[in-house]
């Protein structure tokens, strides 16, 4: 199997093949991570600028301990210190960028879809690290290792995905990555946070309640609340979505003993998750965070190898 | 009839036990013995060879050695070349390498550069006592200065033949097959 991408969008635009490369590459990246001299030689020479238009700390954190793994030179560049607070547009950030001759741009930007248009812009490679209410493809790919390591596989498995799915980037890849693995994805929120027509993106029920969605299923992926957007004007407060949507030691013993738990994080304690959940043996949320550097060293390592398109 | 390959077979499998079998005792020579000896073969081919010398050295001295296996596709010197580039295999060493002396497997030697590669993969997991390299063919062309310790066969080649190792689903070596 070759990968003959130069960018990586969203997984909705990766083969399942495609997707098991990228994940079997992470699995045997992890070797590196463990040793005393955690670095290896493979994108010396190489230039990422990780161009991050929204704040994180994971994820950008990741790609660059990602990209300094490779030995790659890595340049970070947050909102706060971009030219667009002086009213620089996207292609004119992305061209002065590309003047200085980056290998690969990590993007996160608040705009669905930006992504595709800087693709066309310039000749690099663009990883999305998160755009909009679209896709987040590191964060489905170091999602579908962590069930992976607990499963062997991701066929065949009940994925519960609880919250706020309309404007979630993290649910929409993983629904893209995990239907076509052959996973059976059950959604449940607040109707207002539930996207019209999401049945359609594959092997997706939509449950009237979080019961129906978590009983028997093999993982419980709950979604954050996105206070900072739009999580104050679609639900009434917080304590009412808690004690609807809320995963606690309660109602997670109607999923399968042995179900795992995770978040994308930052997790909003008390609210989306009870701490006894977040801090519990069924907890994977610090295994998703160990599993998203080797994820993104694949996706480094395969766009650099990847022919222009 | 031109551009049709013909094979021929260099090793077959008997000839293939009696060189991995000279090669253990040639290593247990040099090394006087099992003390602080670890192998280590390069992925695919050199693992499997590492495995069948440490069976052959535990029937020789009545002890396992321990082995590990490389994987050298981090560290090739070509990869800006490759488009795309390869997956990347495993990696497993569970011992440390600390003041050991590594025996290094290879199926071929070719031009040097797969062993540079596996060097510097060796260094980043400790530093041991020194390293020698074992291989089954040694087919010449070299293009960096190392050679074997201990060589199955030498078989001198012209850069337009190739010589492969092929191992069964068990992943026992079945035949060495030069092709031209």
């Amino acid at each position: 199997m070759e990968f003959k991408h130069k960018d990586i969008i969203a997984l909705r635009d990766l083969s399942k093949e495609e997707i098991e490369l990228l994940i079997s590459t992470a699995e045997n990246m992890r070797e590196v991570n463990s040793r005393d001299i955690k670095k290896v030689p493979t994108l010396r020479g190489k230039t990422i600028i990780n161009l991050f238009y929204e704040s994180s700390t994971r994820t950008r954190t990741s790609f660059e301990i990602a990209g300094k793994r490779l030995s790659a030179d890595t340049v970070n560049i947050a909102p706060s210190n971009s030219s667009a607070t002086k009213g620089e547009t996207l292609a004119d950030t992305a061209l002065n960028l590309l003047a200085m001759k980056p290998d690969i741009i990590v993007m996160r930007h608040a705009v669905s879809g930006s992504h595709y248009f800087l693709s066309k812009k310039v000749g690099c490679s663009i990883i999305n690290a998160g755009d909009g209410a679209h896709e987040h493809p590191s964060q489905g790919l170091l999602d579908m290792l962590t069930i992976k390591d607990k499963f062997g596989r991701l066929d065949g498995l009940k994925v519960a995905m609880v919250g706020d799915i309309t404007h979630s980037r993290v649910a929409r890849s993983d629904i893209q990555g995990l239907t076509k693995m052959g996973s059976s994805i059950f959604l449940a929120g607040p109707p207002t946070m539930m996207p019209p027509g999401v049945e359609r993106l594959g092997n997706v029920t939509v449950c009237g309640t979080m019961k129906e969605a978590i009983q028997d299923a093999d993982v419980v992926i709950m979604l954050r609340i996105q206070q900072e957007r739009q999580g104050k004007t679609l639900m009434p407060n917080t304590r009412e979505y808690s004690r609807y949507f809320g995963l606690n030691p309660e109602n997670l013993k109607l999923a399968k003993p042995d179900a795992m738990v995770m978040h994308p994080g930052p997790i909003n304690r008390g609210v989306e998750m009870s701490s006894y959940v977040v801090d519990g043996s069924q907890s994977h949320v610090l295994k998703q965070v160990e599993n998203g550097v080797a994820v993104r060293m694949a996706m480094l390592y395969h766009v650099c190898g990847g022919e222009l398109e | 009839m031109a551009g049709e390959t013909t094979k021929t077979v260099i090793l077959d499998n008997s000839g293939i036990r009696r060189a991995l079998t000279r090669i253990s005792h040639e290593i247990l020579e040099k090394n006087k013995g099992l003390s602080d000896v670890v192998l280590v073969g390069i992925q695919s081919g050199g693992a499997y060879l590492a495995r069948e010398i440490s069976l052959c050295m535990e029937i020789i001295e009545g002890e396992r050695v321990p082995v590990g296996s490389i994987d050298i596709t981090l560290y090739r010197d070509d990869i800006k070349q490759q488009a795309p580039h390869k997956s990347v295999g495993k990696t497993d060493i569970s011992f440390s390498l600390e003041g050991k002396r590594v025996v290094l497997v290879d199926d071929v030697l070719f031009t040097g550069r797969t062993i540079r590669a596996a060097l510097d993969a060796l260094m980043d997991h400790g530093r041991p006592c020194c390293i020698q390299l074992a291989v089954l063919i040694d087919r010449g062309h070299r293009e960096l200065p190392i050679r074997a310790d201990f060589v199955g066969r030498n078989v001198p080649t012209s850069l337009k033949e190739n010589v492969e190792v092929t191992f069964d689903d068990k992943q026992q070596p079945v035949e060495v097959v030069l092709e031209k």
